[in-house]
């Protein structure tokens, strides 16, 4: 009977109050895309040769460079998106400078909201 | 045997304490022996008090409330002048954290630190730290809870300095002890005026005592603990201490580091749940606008500023982990949005606080957040474990000098995978079903929360698929065409931890009834809490 009750909890869905949610059967239903996929690919062509000339990376024309160039770095990675943002990074830097004075400035700061918010109004 | 196990039962509270504070004290001696006898020792302290702690959280989730008090016998009702632990079902719930990371970072060490120096010194500062950090998870005593406090912020420093050739290291630990003094000069500056007005330094008590209508001198020690332990969990923006502190200590201390934070977040909870939880729902002030008379209580404010700093804390934790390159510092920067998280979801419950909470959205906010402190606390030190690994190898941490090192380091590289899905709320890994529920209850209280939430996470994802790309994935560089997988230790410590993530992602639900909804009630339930204090209120 516990284990009944056991393995009935195991599959039951987990209630996020307006819905609900079951690993097991989005599990299952990924099983079924994956199926899906397979078949497909399956129909695909197959002409892939490995060792060959085809396998090789095209760089428009340009001879390939040293493996270690050619990995782009994790700081040019989403460039743009930090380039764009750089009116909220300039801000954010000042915060972050290391300084511990500044570290406690912002807790007196956020102190004194506190006992404006919740001492005096 | 029947008299030994009824003794360590009834005496569990103590034990999982005292264990780890002995085995601190004991391990300089035990490395006399031996490197291999000390690191056993470390391990078998750390085994036997997570043991302890697993049975403690499940007599408490089976009878209730437990107290323990140190120094004689107590009755109910009787003067509190002894320092005395209380566990429900939310200190049990924070001891499971508590059970699992030291035990873990302790198996990581055996690889991890194998090369270092002065490694007595390491396992005694760990162990204490761990006893601390157990010790503010339990204790039902304001002036213990500042001692505790003080143990793992002392403990902690000297960990995140162990590096001590690092100039970095050092300055982070600075850092450290300054944020960490300060606050807990204020904790102590509201332990005294509570002892002051009441005359108690027991928290129940104290809860019982406060009137319903709070003085001035209250609300001075209710703000005074609000920031302290908000900048003890690293709240933005007072967060930057964590930055450093994590982004410097050797990786196995952080994973012990990110229980103690979460201990203070528990303590603020304990503050304003049970200390104040008598006076939440009253009205702080009220005004006459045009004829209408406005008021809000002490929830809906406590709520509001909760929900700020949370909205804060997520939106520079995430951009700020965006432009990282560090990535010690960048999964910092994470696990500042990850508190940020749990906050947004138990402060907008505070918010919606008022009659049945049980019937509003605001209870599954709470149980959300709550769900979320261990998946946090999991997820967290996964990556952190990680990133220790990626080290061990690499002798860096610079993503833009790492690369490749899924073709020597593949177990990691699952590791990191189920770390990155876990803490970027990806299906169907434990982050998913509490970020879930805190996005869905959110919603129902204010869709720009969710909004927020939502996007943020998605951005979370793109710092860590950023990682992924930069530092395992790309051809195999000549400068680590060497690199080896890590020490087997280490690989079964992140095995721990990476295993119970898969476990709460596919069984979410039995967490849920069985852990979180206890640990949310009993959060919820001050009254309970003061009465197995005080017999009745």
């Amino acid at each position: 009977m516990a284990l009944a009750e056991f393995f009935n909890s195991l599959i039951n869905s987990l209630d996020t109050g307006s819905g609900f949610w079951n690993p097991l059967v989005w599990g299952f239903a990924l099983l079924i895309v994956f199926l899906v996929i397979y078949i497909l690919r399956g129909a695909g062509k197959t002409s892939y040769k490995k060792g060959t000339e085809q396998t090789k990376p095209f760089l428009s024309g340009n001879p390939e460079t040293s493996k270690e160039s050619m990995h782009v770095k994790g700081e040019n990675v989403y460039w743009g998106f930090v380039k764009s943002m750089k009116f909220i990074y300039d801000r954010f830097e000042k915060m972050h400078n290391g300084n511990v004075s500044d570290y406690i400035l912002w807790f007196v700061i956020i102190m004194g909201i506190f006992f404006l918010v919740l001492g005096v109004i | 045997m029947n008299d030994i196990i009824s003794f360590i039962s009834a005496h569990l509270p103590a034990f999982v304490v005292a264990v780890p504070l002995l085995g601190a004290f004991l391990t300089p001696l035990v490395s006399r022996i031996g490197d291999k006898s000390r690191n056993i020792f470390a391990i078998i302290i750390t085994g036997l008090t997570s043991i302890f702690a697993l049975l403690l959280a499940n007599d408490v989730f089976t009878n209730g409330i437990r107290t323990y008090v140190f120094g004689g016998d107590y009755a109910t009702g009787q003067t509190m002048v002894r320092i005395l632990f209380e566990i429900d079902a939310m200190n049990a719930f924070m001891l499971i954290i508590a059970a699992i990371l030291p035990f873990a970072a302790i198996v990581y060490s055996w690889g991890f630190m194998k090369e270092q120096t002065g490694l007595d010194k390491y396992y005694t500062l760990i162990l204490l730290m761990t006893a601390g950090m157990l010790g503010m998870m339990m204790t039902g005593d304001m002036f213990n809870f500042f001692v505790f406090l003080e143990i793992t912020s002392i403990a902690s420093a000297a960990l995140i300095a162990f590096w001590t050739n690092k100039g970095n290291a050092v300055a982070a630990a600075f850092k450290y002890i300054v944020i960490s003094s300060i606050g807990a000069l204020f904790v102590l500056f509201a332990i005294a005026l509570y002892y002051g007005q009441y005359n108690a330094l027991n928290m129940a008590v104290i809860a019982d005592s406060i009137p319903v209508e709070m003085g001035f001198v209250d609300k001075i020690a209710l703000v005074l603990l609000l920031a302290a332990l908000a900048m003890k969990a690293a709240i933005a923006p007072m967060h930057m201490w964590l930055a450093d502190a994590y982004g410097r200590a050797p990786s196995s201390v952080t994973v012990v580091l990110i229980g103690t934070t979460l201990a203070s977040l528990y303590a603020g909870f304990r503050v304003i749940f049970t200390i104040h939880g008598n006076q939440l729902e009253q009205a702080l002030n009220s005004w006459t606008i045009f004829g209408y008379e406005f008021s809000i209580s002490l929830a809906n404010m406590v709520g509001i500023l909760l929900v700020a700093l949370a909205v804060l804390s997520i939106f520079i934790g995430v951009f700020m982990a965006l432009k990282q390159v560090d990535l010690k510092k960048m999964i910092a920067y994470t696990a500042v949005a990850e508190i940020g998280y749990m906050l947004l979801a138990v402060g907008a419950a505070i918010a919606v606080m008022g009659g049945d909470l049980e019937a509003t959205a605001g209870y599954t906010a709470l149980k959300g957040g709550i769900f979320h402190i261990l998946n946090d606390a999991l997820d967290i030190g996964l990556l952190f474990l990680v990133a220790g690994a990626v080290y061990y190898t690499a002798k860096q941490t610079s993503i833009n000098k790492l690369g490749g090192l899924a073709r020597n380091m593949k177990y990691t590289t699952v590791f990191f995978l189920i770390g990155l899905f876990a803490v970027s709320g990806l299906p169907p890994m434990n982050g998913f079903a509490s970020k879930l529920m805190i996005y869905e209850s959110t919603f129902q209280i204010n869709p720009i929360l969710s909004i927020v939430a939502i996007l943020c996470s998605i951005l979370l994802l793109a710092v860590f698929v950023k990682v992924f790309y930069s530092v395992f994935l790309g051809p195999k560089l000549p400068k680590f065409a060497t690199a080896k997988e890590v020490p087997i230790s280490m690989l079964i410590a992140m095995g721990i931890i990476a295993c119970i993530i898969i476990f709460i992602g596919l069984f979410p639900d039995i967490v849920l009834q069985n852990v979180v909804t206890p640990a949310a009630n009993a959060l919820n339930d001050a009254s309970s809490y003061i009465a197995a204090i005080t017999g009745g209120i």
